[in-house]
């Protein structure tokens, strides 16, 4: 109890307490009273369908927006051409989230050499996505998505053509550009957007070599990747299938990684002139009174460079990274539905070279560093939806990662100790309401609110002790996301 | 203290026990092969999916309905093209589902065939309840469709005679392209402008697209458009020969009929003389 009395204060608590629960009923009344529900309104602009035919939420996909996109985004009535469009028509949508938000994180190392536990809160809005897509022709599409940090720097999220429906077939399409991987679970129509919830900590997870001491290359099967992905459905979309042949840049052009690794120095080391490959498959069926349920599987397989053959000006010549190493990542998913409720559940299993785990060139004459072996991990997801109406969507994820072997055992001619067998494993919880106050054929918009906390354990060095200490940060964010 | 009427309180718990129950008499439900399906679930599927153009009441008339130029149906009226029962009857449960997971080619309405079985049904016996047609009357019985004749070059020729004698010409023009004289000036049961259908555009037909659809259409007219039910008029064997000789109009679509077609002179002749050399605009229809 603090200062400010017991009863006395329960009795002036009692009003606003009050006032609070009157607003709560009049905002029920308001949120549950509306009966129709509406995240790239250029689609729905073009069809006049609203946003809620394919999206159970924007921008989760609903089963009609999947088989929407996997068609080509193309409805398959024979007015999909853009000359049955106004000539005026064009087919660019913006997004973008106004928003206030809180940020936590504990175990923050300062410069005084302490640890301190830092809050940060205000109002922020997030980058840009410029969505531009749709068809060219008939079964010609195309996707192309320029996209900005808040402070205006721009990247090219998305650019591929789409061929559909070759020879008349809907298991024969091809993509050719960068693009999203195949993921069922969708990274890019994530509901929840706050720093610590707005992502999958299973797509984007790398193993430390030793605390503090993160993998120089970078790879997130949540990140579009470029390549050419050959995509296959059974007309309903019941069964889909597809395999990816990619450049392996992590999504960068110009034939640099994201980050080097061993040798190649990095951001900007040179990649290799070799391809990753990624599968998925997966078949829906339909369980009586409770709707379709959709199982599937996923596999990468990828390999990065560990030095460069050419450098100019102390540079990596991009594209001549050689010395690969492989790492894979491969998972289970499950889409479950029972009626309002949906489940997702995912199985996740990542390997890491020694070699990138402890950046180190693999024609290295003294091989690998002592206690240096491949990591490996296991991950797991269950996020759950509930959708009271089209109009008002609850979420709930949680994500663990547990590191089955870790990438360092040790050197005892160092005196280094074995990483601690639970360093760098992740839990994280995020909860969130997204309320779409209309539904319209022409815009989308959503009041978001969401919290999201991630613990991860024995991640970094306390400069303190200088014993290993773990990084819990929490995000909490209310705002007004929007598409037009 | 005032006394407890046990008397009263039975007879309003009974009645409030009765009220799904007569709740229940105002649903529909609807029947597709061993699945049965449900307004209540399918009004949830109808706000999600359909509201924008059909309207919140069913009447065609929703937001999106202005920027349409083949106007969204009308439930409320219960007049549906595509049937299997005669002219002037509602259509069997199976017609309405077959539509959905069909859609129709050339307008705003897709296919919903991404949706459950079940979903399906749901959104068929909701559709059933906007209109009083569905309690007052009870939809025809399906008429019957005899066994395809053989293909032969007699058949294609009696029905391109038939095409003649029958008129379609009017509506359809000679060559099958919607452009006969008629054409400009027809209207459906909305007033609204109607194009006949432009058999050379080498696309589905709305109401399906095999033979059996091709028949099933003469024979039950289109409700609602100035298609009319010829079962009055010609013989099932003529409705065949029909179907073999408008199988010869759509030249881009490969198919029996109009091989055999180009195997004759005739045929020859009179496809080649409907070609016309066209750039590729992309639309998928090349007329």
């Amino acid at each position: 109890m603090d200062g400010r009395g017991g009863s006395g204060f329960r009795g002036i608590a009692t009003r606003p307490v009050r006032s609070l629960l009157y607003f709560a009923v009049i905002l029920g009344i308001f949120l549950f009273s509306c009966t129709q529900a509406s995240a790239f309104p250029a689609f729905a602009r073009k069809y006049g369908l609203p946003c809620s035919s394919c999206h159970e939420g924007w921008p989760k996909l609903s089963p009609f927006g999947q088989q929407f996109k996997d068609n080509g985004y193309q409805l398959g009535n024979d007015r999909d051409a853009p000359i049955f469009q106004q000539a005026a028509y064009w087919p660019v949508a913006f997004r973008t989230t106004p928003n206030w938000h809180l940020e936590t994180a504990n175990h923050v190392p300062l410069d005084n050499g302490t640890v301190a536990d830092v809050k940060t809160s205000g109002f922020d809005y997030t980058g840009l996505d410029i969505l531009t897509g749709g068809t060219l022709a008939k079964n010609f599409s195309f996707l192309f998505v320029p996209s900005s940090d808040e402070l205006g720097a721009f990247h090219i999220e998305s650019a591929n053509v789409r061929f559909s429906n070759i020879l008349n077939s809907t298991w024969f399409n091809l993509k050719v550009g960068k693009f999203e991987l195949d993921n069922l679970l969708s990274e890019k129509r994530i509901l929840t957007l706050s720093g610590n919830g707005g992502f999958y900590q299973n797509y984007h997870f790398q193993p430390m070599y030793q605390p503090g001491v993160p993998e120089t290359y970078v790879f997130g099967i949540g990140d579009n990747q470029l390549g050419v992905e050959w995509m296959g459905h059974s007309k309903d979309d019941r069964t889909r299938l597809s395999v990816s042949v990619l450049q392996p840049t992590d999504g960068n052009p110009d034939f640099v990684t994201g980050a080097g690794a061993g040798g190649v120095t990095g951001p900007g080391g040179a990649a290799g002139r070799t391809y990753d490959v990624f599968a998925a498959g997966s078949h829906a069926f339909e369980v009586k009174g409770l709707g379709l349920q959709r199982v599937g599987a996923f596999a990468y397989f990828g390999h990065a460079p560990t030095f460069s053959r050419f450098t100019s000006g102390g540079v990596d010549i991009p594209g001549s990274g050689i010395g690969n190493e492989p790492y894979y990542r491969v998972g289970l998913i499950g889409m479950w539905y029972l009626k309002k409720f949906d489940f997702t559940t995912m199985y996740f299993y990542g390997h890491d070279s020694a070699f990138l785990a402890s950046s180190t060139r693999s024609d290295s004459p003294t091989g690998l560093p002592t206690g240096a072996r491949a990591p490996t991990w296991n991950g797991g997801l269950i996020e759950t939806h509930y959708t009271y109406s089209p109009q008002l969507i609850f979420v709930n994820r949680y994500e663990l990662i547990r590191m089955s072997q870790q990438a360092f055992v040790g050197d005892p001619l160092t005196d280094q100790a074995a990483n601690p067998s639970n360093a760098g494993n992740i839990d994280a919880l995020t909860f969130g309401i997204r309320y779409y106050p209309f539904i319209n054929t022409r815009a989308g918009f959503a009041f978001h609110n969401e919290y999201s906390i991630v613990w991860q354990r024995n991640s970094q060095i306390s400069p303190v002790t200088g014993g290993t200490i773990g990084l819990t940060s929490s995000s909490l964010l209310f705002g007004f996301d929007f598409a037009f | 203290m005032r006394k407890i009427n046990i008397t009263k309180i039975a007879l309003n718990l009974l009645l409030i026990a009765a009220l799904p129950t007569l709740a229940m008499a105002q649903q529909m439900e609807s029947h597709i092969g061993n699945v049965t399906g449900h307004s209540e679930p399918g009004k949830a599927l109808y706000y999600r999916y359909c509201w924008g153009c059909h309207g919140a009441r069913g009447d065609g008339n929703g937001e999106n309905a202005p920027y349409l130029n083949i106007l969204p149906r009308n439930f409320v009226a219960g007049t549906f093209k595509c049937r299997s029962t005669p002219t002037g009857m509602l259509p069997l449960d199976q017609d309405l589902y077959n539509s959905l997971e069909r859609g129709f080619n050339f307008t705003n309405m897709p296919s919903w065939i991404a949706l459950t079985v079940e979903e399906r049904a749901n959104l068929v016996a909701f559709i059933k309840t906007f209109s009083p047609r569905w309690k007052a009357e009870k939809p025809g019985d399906p008429i019957q469709i005899p066994a395809e004749p053989a293909l032969t070059v007699a058949s294609i020729q009696h029905g391109k005679e038939l095409f003649q004698k029958l008129e379609c010409w009017k509506c359809h023009g000679n060559e099958g392209r919607g452009d006969g004289p008629s054409a400009s000036t027809l209207t459906d049961s909305n007033d609204q402008p109607i194009r006949p259908y432009n058999f050379t555009s080498d696309n589905r037909s709305k109401c399906g697209h095999t033979n059996q659809d091709l028949y099933k259409i003469f024979m039950t007219g289109l409700d609602g458009t100035p298609m009319p039910s010829f079962a009055d008029v010609i013989k099932p064997e003529d409705a065949w020969d029909l179907v073999h000789f408008l199988r010869t109009l759509q030249y881009n679509n490969k198919s029996p009929e109009l091989t055999l077609w180009l195997g004759t002179k005739e045929g020859a002749a009179i496809v080649n003389a409907q070609k016309v050399a066209n750039t590729n605009t992309g639309s998928g229809v090349n007329p």
